[in-house]
């Protein structure tokens, strides 16, 4: 009796389901099929910005562009947006913890962690808020026709075209306008990952407060926002790579 | 209760082993960084001068080595993919894969729209656009009298 059952049993296992055929949960796999999509929609993204790039014959100089610190007056390019990039690598490795501390059940060193994986998505956020601030307040000269006029740089203004000499002094001419919209649409777009991943970060520490996750048996929930923080932090490297490196 | 017994079995040796990949992950993110900064940097001191165009591209293409380099170490232990079943790593490299063609087919049409345009669909030769200057090489003579208002 007990010898049918457990053959039924394994007859029926492969193709009869209850069996995940790639040796992890529904919620996980999923949650990676649509880091694959999303990264396609930021590739889109990024890759229409290459391509239009490639098909001008100027294009900004962005160790001109983002050079300024805040606190520090004089020129320093790529400064502010490394410390950008430092802390969300940190807070990626904060979240690996926290992820690890729930393997282990251990709910204070969840909460710990992840509290601040939420600190550094916000330190991150202010500094982006900085930026974008700083860019499109910022005025600079250019030269539009025969008069001086000053720009900030919008989704429709770009201040950092080539440079000419006039009455003696240069200045620069209107550079490409896509330039502000992709820049805008891009980091802006990467910055609402930031922001939905703050959020799904702070109630996964309020579900750990509340003690949902020791009842369940399993902080799977932590893994999968951890999955999504991760990807946000491997757009950030691409980003940081396409507007302030090359 | 059972959380705490939990917590006592689970931390085994290979705990701490555990835990040290992951500084190790990010100390070789940390020199990764810093080294496509160094390049950044190198560049912005080359532009000053008149560098060739494809000493700028190769370290271009350096920096974008040590990016992929960092991609692969966020995903492979960050994300915990290098653990993964391996089905379904390919289930989702395979269809990465049309990056090649996305990458590839898009700057090489970002380029010939360039090259059509600079040279009116291949009608006529292209001719430089007059000397303009970048903000590094102020010409001598003249000053950057026109800066932020």
């Amino acid at each position: 009796m007990m010898e049918t059952a457990a053959v039924v049993q394994s007859t029926k296992s492969v193709w009869s389901g209850g069996k995940s055929p790639f040796k992890t949960s529904y919620g996980k796999l999923m949650m990676w099929y649509f880091l694959v999509s999303d990264s396609f929609t930021f590739g889109g993204f990024i890759i229409s910005y290459a391509a239009i790039r490639f098909s001008s014959n100027y294009w900004v100089d962005h160790n001109y562009v983002f050079n300024e610190f805040p606190g520090i007056a004089g020129n320093a390019p790529l400064a502010f947006v490394s410390l950008m990039t430092f802390i969300l690598i940190f807070s990626s490795v904060t979240m690996v913890l926290a992820v690890h501390q729930g393997h282990k059940m251990n709910k204070a060193g969840v909460e710990k962690w992840l509290f601040l994986t939420i600190l550094g998505g916000l330190a991150f956020l202010g500094c982006q808020a900085w930026e974008w601030t700083h860019l499109i307040t910022g005025r600079h000269a250019v030269l539009v026709g025969d008069q001086i006029q000053y720009w900030g740089t919008t989704m429709t203004h770009n201040p950092w075209g080539p440079m000419v000499v006039f009455n003696g002094g240069l200045v620069a001419t209107p550079g490409p306008v896509a330039f502000g919209g992709y820049f805008f649409g891009i980091t802006g777009f990467h910055g609402f990952h930031v922001f939905s991943g703050v959020v799904i970060n702070t109630v996964m520490l309020i579900k750990t407060r509340l003690g949902h996750f020791q009842e369940r048996g399993h902080y799977e929930m932590v893994e999968k926002a951890g999955l999504y923080w991760h990807f946000v932090d491997l757009v950030w490297v691409f980003v940081f790579l396409s507007f302030y490196l090359i | 209760m059972t959380s705490e017994t939990n917590a006592q079995v689970l931390t085994l040796p290979d705990d701490e082993a555990k835990v040290k990949r992951i500084w190790k992950a990010f100390w070789v993110l940390l020199v990764l960084t810093i080294l496509e900064l160094a390049c950044g940097l190198l560049i912005y001191q080359l532009d000053k001068g008149n560098p060739s165009y494809s000493l700028i591209l190769f370290i271009k293409g350096c920096i974008v080595i040590f990016t992929i380099g960092k991609a692969f170490y966020i995903i492979s232990i960050f994300m915990h993919l290098g653990d993964e079943f391996r089905y379904m790593v390919l289930s989702m490299a395979i269809p990465m894969c049309l990056f090649i063609w996305f990458i590839t087919a898009f700057l090489v049409d970002g380029n010939s729209y360039r090259n059509l345009r600079n040279t009116d669909a291949g009608s006529r030769q292209y001719q430089e656009q007059e000397l303009r200057y970048m903000p590094m090489n102020v010409p001598p003579g003249v000053e950057n009298k026109y800066k932020a208002e």
